[in-house]
Formats: C-alpha cells, structure tokens, sequence
C-alpha cells in the first residue's frame, strides 16, 4: 500500500518534471527562432522533408473524406429536400473541423513521428553533443528550423485538405448524385465566412501545428539515447499529439463558436 | 612554469549515486600532448565532457585558460569551446551529411570563407588523415577506424587551441594507427596545440606524451612524465602499464562477491 503511494507520489513528480522540462525547451527553441528567420535555407529544406512529404498522404485523405462527406450529407439532407445544401454541409464541416483536425492527426503520424526519431537518433548517436561541443547550438541549428517548418506547413496542409475535400464532396454530389452544380457552388459562397469560418479554421491549424512541432521535438530531444528510448518517444509523439490536438479542438471550438 | 591550459581542482562528480570523481587534480599544460589512461569505466570519456562543460561537477574547480568552466555562461561557454577540438569516443558524425561536409561543417558555422578556401581546408585535413579519396562518402559507408579519422580531422578543422582526443586509436590497423601518433604530435608542435590523449594503447600513447596522468576509482593515482611512470614505484602503474590482470585495479565493475550471485539463482 505504502509503495503504491510512493510510486503514485514518484510518478506525479516526474510528470511534472518532465512538464516543466518541456515549457524550457519551448522557451529555449522560441528564443532561437529570431536567428534562424536569418538562415531560411536551413528552414526550406525542413519544409521540404516535414512539409511536402507529407502532402501525398494529405492530399489522399482529404479526397476520401470530402467524398465520404458528400455521400453521406446527400443521403441525410436528400430527405428533407435540402441536397442543394450539401455544398454548405461540406464545406463548413471541413473547414471548421476535419481540414485543421485530421490534417493535424496525419501531421502527428507522419512528420511528428519522423521528427522525434530523427532528433532522438541524433542524440543516441552522440551528434547533438558533438555539435555542442563544436559551439554550434543544436536548439538553434537543428531544433528551430523543425519547429517553424511545422508551424508553418500546418495551415498550408489543413488548407490543402479543406480544398480537395471540398472537390471530393462536388464530385460525388454534383457528378454522381445530381445535386445542381450552381445551388452546390452559390449556397457555400453564401453561408461560409471567411472570418468566422476561414480564419478560424487557420488559426486551429496554426495551434495545431505549434503543438504537434513542439511534442514531436521535445520528445525526440528528451528520449533516452537508447533505440527503445526512441522508439517510445516516436509512440509518445503520436499518442500525445492526437490527444493535444483532440482536447485543444474541442476547447478551441468552445471559444470560437460556443457562442 | 606558466599556468596551465587546464587546471582541475579537488574535482567530484556523481553519476547517480556513484562517484566518479572523488578529488581529482591535474594539469594540463600549453604546447604539452598530455595522456590519459585508466581502465575502462573509470570516467575518463566524462573527464573530457567536463572540460568541455557538457556536464556539471558537483564541486570543485575546473579551468580552462583561466576561465572557470562550470560558472560560464552559454556565451562564453560556446566561446570558449570555439577554441577547443573534441574527437568524440563514438566519432559523433552528422549521418544526413557526407564525409566532405562534416569536415567543413565547424568551418562554415563559425567562419565566412570563401568556397574554395573552405574547399582547400577541407582536403588539406582529409589528406592529414589519409582520406581524401572518401571525401564524398556519407558516413555509414566508412568503417568505425576510418568515421574516427574523418572526426579527427572535424576536430582540427578550425585549428583549434586544444583539442581532446578520445580513444583516437581504437579500431585503427598498425599502419594507421602509426600515422595517427604522429600526427597528433605534429600537430602539436607545428601549431603549438595542446593536446589531450585518452587511449588505452600504452606503448603508443607513452611514446607521444609528454606527461600521462593514471586514473583510477575516481583518483588520479599516479601522474609523470611517461619513462618516470614506468620506473615507478606505484603498483597502479606497474600493474596498468604492464597490463598485469592482478594488483589494484580491478576488473571487474563493483559487484556483489560472484559466489552469492550465482547462489542467489537457487
Ligand atoms: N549517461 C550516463 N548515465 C549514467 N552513468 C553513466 C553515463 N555515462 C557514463 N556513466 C558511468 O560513468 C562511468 C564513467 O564512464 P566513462 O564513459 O567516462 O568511462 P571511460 O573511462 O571513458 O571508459 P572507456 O575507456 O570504456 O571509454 C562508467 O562507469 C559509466 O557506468
Ligand atoms: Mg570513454
């Protein structure tokens, strides 16, 4: 009984050990972003390997889930005589939510993953010490680019979701179901904000993206230089971003549209 | 005599709650290609991250240029090692990079060279460790000697003050290994480095020292000029420079008496 109290004890101080240890990283990493704006190469090449390698797999999905989405709202608002809205239907349900929260959730499971593996291989294999001790600071050198990368591909992402979706969503309702092109196309113009709706959604996947980056490589740096410490890290990075992500969405719609 | 480039006082350190340094002194003077030797274990790849002010002691004073290591900040931290070279146990490579740009890689980080300076430098230090020909491979297409001498020639790229070697021996063939010793020493003298060897290899590393330093159980237990330390009296020298397996140093790591481990299986 006695140990099982010092273990929860032993357990709740090591989480917030480690909580604390993530709030300085973060603060280490966001006081180096100044200097890395100046190297933007640096920046670019992470934006190709975080960014638009995970394009594919963004591309694919949002297709599906637009189409999914078309089907699915026909077969709803056909019954009240309301397909003309399906375009309305999509589009909101994919900007709003699925575009910054599946994107997110994809984001985690193939960058955020490759992220914490690469940082924590680099440090299992001794490169990050090496670049300390050659006076090149690895949060500034290989930690900064990856964190803005991430920050900056996410919206660049979830809008590329939003966007195909809502072609998957026309294909399947206007070229298949027979839902008129025009009502489809004018009822979206009409009823989706671009302030309440659009920059909303950005603003989601730009949080998102902050904290998907910032797990990832906070996980990777933190891992214990083993291949099962990176191993759990790469778990942990996926693990925890989907549950930030998910909790983060629901108190982000309270305070956007909880109105 | 002048003051030494580094100058370690009453140094502990504790891994958890094994000391590994309990009172360490010792010098190291400019110009002077300096040895480390002790078992293995015995802390002296932690010795050399604790010059480098990668890790923290728990007291004691550690100096480098006058400079106390631990207080600096991360400036002057990363100022000070600007100066400094460190060949790394494990070679430490950026794997993402070919043999070519981890050489230049100190270079282009702290200097703006023109390309083709850089380019000459580069081959310069490849050629100093005879690799100029794998300039463009990538680091998992060498051999653990050759990722070694590709880290030597990182350490050297800026022709550092200092630069601490750690193991630069290991995996080496005699005819590289041969080559290596002399370079250290070369380099030593034509650029008036000072050198810190960590090697197992005594015959070698004695024959290049100036002043070898014996570690052991966290003491430093014998230190002279190498000749003087095999004349010596100490049974930690006797027994470590003539590789006896009894005397004082152990080989085992601390453990419990072997009977009772192997008893306590039933
Ligand atoms: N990260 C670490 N965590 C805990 N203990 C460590 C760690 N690194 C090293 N040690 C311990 O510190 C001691 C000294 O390690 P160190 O690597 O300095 O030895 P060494 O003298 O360089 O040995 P070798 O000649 O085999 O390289 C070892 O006994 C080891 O168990
Ligand atoms: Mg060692």
């Amino acid at each position: 009984m006695l140990d099982a109290i010092q273990q929860l004890g032993r357990a709740t101080l090591d989480f917030f050990e480690r909580l604390g240890r993530g709030h300085l990283f973060l603060m280490q990493v966001l006081v180096s972003v100044p200097a890395t704006l100046l190297r933007p190469r640096l920046v670019l090449r992470q934006m190709h390997s975080v960014g638009v390698l995970t394009l594919l797999i963004i591309v694919v999905s949002g297709l599906f889930v637009g189409m999914v989405m078309g089907l699915q709202g026909y077969n709803t608002l056909v019954d009240f005589g309301a397909e003309d809205s399906l375009g309305v239907l999509v589009a909101l349900s994919l900007v709003r939510e699925l575009g910054p929260v599946v994107t997110a959730l994809l984001f985690a499971g193939r960058a955020g993953s490759a992220l914490s593996a690469e940082i924590g291989l680099m440090k299992a294999t001794e490169q990050l010490s090496g670049m300390e001790m050659m006076a090149v600071d690895p949060v500034r050198r290989v930690i900064a680019p990856r964190f803005l990368s991430a920050f900056l591909s996410m919206p660049l992402l979830a809008a590329i979701f939003s966007a195909i979706g809502v072609y998957g969503g026309w294909f399947i309702g206007v070229s298949l179901l027979g839902v008129d092109d025009g009502a489809f196309w004018s009822q979206m113009q009409d009823k989706v904000d671009l302030h309440g709706d659009v920059y909303n959604g950005v603003i989601k996947s730009v949080v998102f993206g902050f904290v998907v980056g910032w797990i990832a490589l906070f996980e990777g740096y933190d891992a214990v230089p083993t291949a099962e410490g990176v191993s759990r890290a790469t778990t942990q990075t996926v693990v925890h971003s989907a549950l930030a992500v998910l909790g983060l969405d629901f108190v982000l719609t309270a305070l956007m549209f909880g109105d | 005599m002048t003051e030494p480039v580094v100058q370690i006082r009453d140094l502990r350190f504790a891994r958890g709650n094994r000391l590994i340094f309990d009172g360490v002194n010792l010098d190291i003077h400019a110009g002077c290609v300096t040895a480390i030797m002790g078992p293995s274990g015995t802390g002296k790849t932690t010795l050399l991250k604790l010059i480098g002010g990668q890790l923290r002691p728990l007291s004691g004073s550690i100096r480098v240029n006058g400079e106390e290591v631990p207080s600096l900040g991360r400036h002057d931290l990363y100022r000070m090692r600007k100066q400094l070279g460190m060949l790394f146990q494990s070679g430490a490579l950026l794997t993402d990079i070919n043999v070519f740009e981890n050489v230049a890689y100190p270079i282009r980080e702290h200097t703006r060279l023109p390309e083709a300076l850089v380019r000459d430098l580069v081959l310069m230090k490849l050629e100093a460790v005879g690799l100029r020909g794998a300039a463009g491979l990538m680091p998992s297409e060498l051999s653990g000697g050759m990722a070694r001498r590709v880290a030597l020639a990182r350490a050297i790229a800026l022709d550092p003050m200092m630069v601490l070697y750690d193991e630069p021996f290991t995996g080496q063939d005699p005819i590289s290994m041969g080559v290596l010793v002399k370079l250290i020493r070369e380099l030593n003298d034509a650029l008036y480095m000072t050198s810190v060897v960590v090697s197992h290899d005594v015959a070698e590393t004695s024959a290049i020292a100036d002043y070898a330093y014996l570690l052991s159980n966290g003491k430093v237990v014998d230190h002279g000029e190498p000749a003087a330390l095999r004349e010596s009296e100490s049974r930690w020298s006797q027994q470590f420079l003539k590789a006896l397996p009894d005397g004082p140093v152990a080989f085992h790591y601390p453990a419990a008496p072997f009977y009772d481990d192997l008893m306590q299986g039933g």
